[in-house]
């Protein structure tokens, strides 16, 4: 039996749906092994109407911490107060977006905790949660058991579907705002530039548009029409993120997002094995590309050879007819 | 400034297509070592840190490059210091004997005893591809961190950095002493600046080489090598992988002649529109 401890992410009084998945993973390690699992809410104001809007979710408790100090995110305030709820459980876990990277592995450091992250599945394997991941570009899958007392993991999002209502409605717990170390003082939250679009999240969308270094500062250009065709998210290579076509934050792969959309169409990207790590699930993937011996047309399940530039405005004009 | 980068060797990660997986283990036979693409980045990041970008041969600050592996990984420190680190450390012990918690517990003592400013590690080991140890080293010796960092630059007791999240930048401030984790955009063209580089200094993309005369000066700077058992004390793995598998392969479709086939492909067969 494992209890389990599910970070919330949330934003302007709201879960995010990084914290559904998260849910999901909870009940499948509970399914897996036993025990139950609470949820914890930090963040300032808004945090308390976050977390009433997790209690239908079959959680045995939702605690909150709700502190000016949480107003804006930073693992140095918000470890203390993780790690001291954690104490209380078996499992401490979040999805794997860059709060649950950032957050749950500093939280591990505090209670001692081994740590598996990024994980695809959670299993019982004699007798422990048994914790499946990516390594090697997602080459290979690899399951593993952690034995300290606390142990800390993160959810791949695009493995677990976001969790529904399950009913019943669990009871709001205020905690206590630990304290945090000499690191908390000597951090300061600056700004938060963030990307304006109108497009869905790239971990959520059923379909992905991606664009690579071919589309020069044309990206947007083309690419905007055509993921708004197909109401999809865009996402991009890592070369056309170093080149400033697209913001660091559309980055797809292995270092980047990982994402699972029913289709997937990469315009002028070559297929690099770190880009392929990040769209291996989706269920449908498109290439389009010049170069007909491009790597990703081996991974394609549909290939067009032709200029990107005239065939992604006919792409367009297509799908609108 | 006295910058320590944690640095470790990993399977030719441009082939982790060739690795041989399962049922038990990974075998990375005949791919060549090299230096986890993050960490070398992170070193890069670090050079810059300690140099004015337009008169790179005089160092301003010390690079200490710091690995945990078997005596072999000695070839990585070597060509770190070519590169321009000013020493190394090599914490000795086989690579089957690490995990993440380990490799954090042994960087804080090395930390401890080094006392750097700052602390310049990969956001990931891309063998792995766990993400962790930057973040939980932050923690044990109470460090503030910036994770995923895509630009650095010096301020007067501290770094501003810029963040790479979910959704956009993050800036943080840093005060030392302190560690920073690095991304990839960390060795764009305008992505680090010492107190000392002119704002208006631009970088060459990427990472520098080392030229050959640096080669050959390498081999004499000093590489301690301390042992595991003597900074982790009775901690033990705590991870156990019990399978390996190799994932579901994909494999290529068709190709389509016109737009409009692959229209009629993607809503007929495929159903996807
Ligand atoms: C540590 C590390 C981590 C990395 N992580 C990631 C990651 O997470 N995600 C990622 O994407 N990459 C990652 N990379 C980079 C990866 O190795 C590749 O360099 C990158 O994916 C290449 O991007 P690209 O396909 O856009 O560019 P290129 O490889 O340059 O390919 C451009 C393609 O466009 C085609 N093309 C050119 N002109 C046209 C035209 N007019 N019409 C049609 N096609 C055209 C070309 O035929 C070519 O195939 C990582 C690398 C490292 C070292
Ligand atoms: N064996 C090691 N020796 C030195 N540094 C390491 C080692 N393993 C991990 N690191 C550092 O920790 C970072 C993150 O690694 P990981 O958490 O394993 O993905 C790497 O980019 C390195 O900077």
């Amino acid at each position: 039996m494992t209890n389990v401890l599910v970070v919330a992410e949330i934003h302007a009084g709201k879960p995010k749906a990084a914290t559904l998945s998260a849910i999901t993973f909870a009940k499948q390690a509970n399914a897996a092994l036993g025990g139950s699992f609470s949820v914890l809410v930090l963040g300032g104001a808004g945090a308390r109407a976050a977390a009433e809007q997790l209690q239908g979710f079959g959680a045995s408790k939702v605690l909150v911490c709700e502190d000016a100090s949480l107003e804006n995110y930073l693992a140095e305030r918000y470890a203390p107060t993780v790690a001291e709820v954690a104490k209380g459980f078996g499992l401490v876990v979040a999805t794997a977006t860059s709060f649950g990277k950032d957050l749950i592995p500093r939280v591990a450091g505090r209670v001692d905790a081994s740590y598996a992250g990024d994980c695809s599945a959670v299993s019982a394997v004699d007798g422990k949660l048994g914790f499946t991941r990516p390594m090697y570009a997602g080459n290979a899958f690899g399951t593993l058991t952690l034995s300290t007392p606390i142990q800390a993991a993160t959810a791949r999002q695009s493995e677990f579907s976001p969790a529904t209502p399950s009913g019943g409605s669990s009871a709001i717990e205020s905690v206590a705002l630990a304290a945090g170390g000499k690191a908390a003082s000597r951090v300061e939250f600056v700004s938060l530039e963030s990307v304006k679009s109108e497009r869905p999240e790239l971990t959520e969308a059923k379909r992905v548009v991606s664009g690579g270094r071919a589309l020069k500062e044309r990206f947007f250009e083309l690419l905007e029409p055509l993921a708004k065709q197909l109401g999809a998210a865009i996402g991009a290579s890592r070369a056309a993120c170093d080149a400033g076509y697209a913001p660091g934050d559309y980055q797809v792969g292995q270092t980047g997002k990982i994402v699972a959309p029913e289709l997937y169409i990469a315009v002028g990207i070559s297929g690099a094995i770190q880009h392929v790590a990040g769209i291996k699930g989706a269920k449908v993937i498109v290439a389009i590309n010049k170069d007909g011996d491009a790597p990703i047309f081996q991974i394609a399940d549909y290939g067009l050879v032709a200029d990107l530039f005239e065939a992604v405005p006919a792409l367009v004009q297509a799908l609108k007819a | 400034m006295k910058i320590l980068v944690a640095v470790k060797r990993v399977a030719d990660p441009d082939n982790a297509n060739r690795i041989k997986v399962g049922p038990t283990q990974i075998d990375t036979t005949g791919l060549e070592w090299k230096i986890n693409p993050f960490d070398e980045y992170a070193l890069e990041a670090a050079l810059r840190l300690t140099e004015d970008g337009a008169k790179n041969k005089d160092r301003l600050g010390e690079v200490i490059v710091v690995t945990l592996g078997p005596p072999e990984a000695d070839a990585t420190l070597r060509s770190a210091l070519a590169t321009g680190a000013d020493r190394a450390i090599r914490v000795n012990t086989s690579d089957a004997a690490l995990d993440g918690r380990l490799v954090a517990k042994a960087l804080a003592k090395v930390v401890e005893q080094q006392a750097p400013d700052l602390v310049l590690m990969g956001k990931q080991a891309v063998d792995g591809d766990s993400n962790f140890v930057a973040q939980a080293l932050a923690e044990l010796i109470d460090y503030p961190m910036a994770t995923f960092a895509a630009t650095i630059k010096q301020e007067a007791s501290g770094v501003l950095v810029g963040r790479e999240v979910d959704g956009g930048t993050m800036n943080v401030r840093l005060r030392f002493p302190a560690l920073v984790s690095v991304d990839l955009r960390i060795v764009a063209p305008d992505s680090v600046y010492s107190s000392a580089t002119a704002p208006t200094f631009k970088y060459n993309e990427g990472v520098r080489f080392a030229p050959l005369p640096a080669i050959m000066k390498a081999k004499k700077k000093p590489l301690d090598v301390l042992e595991l058992s003597a900074l982790v004390g009775g901690a033990t793995l705590a991870t156990q992988y019990v399978k390996f598998t190799a994932p579901a392969g994909r494999k290529a479709g068709v190709k389509v002649a016109s737009v409009a086939e692959l229209v009629a492909k993607l809503k007929n067969d495929a159903r996807v529109l």
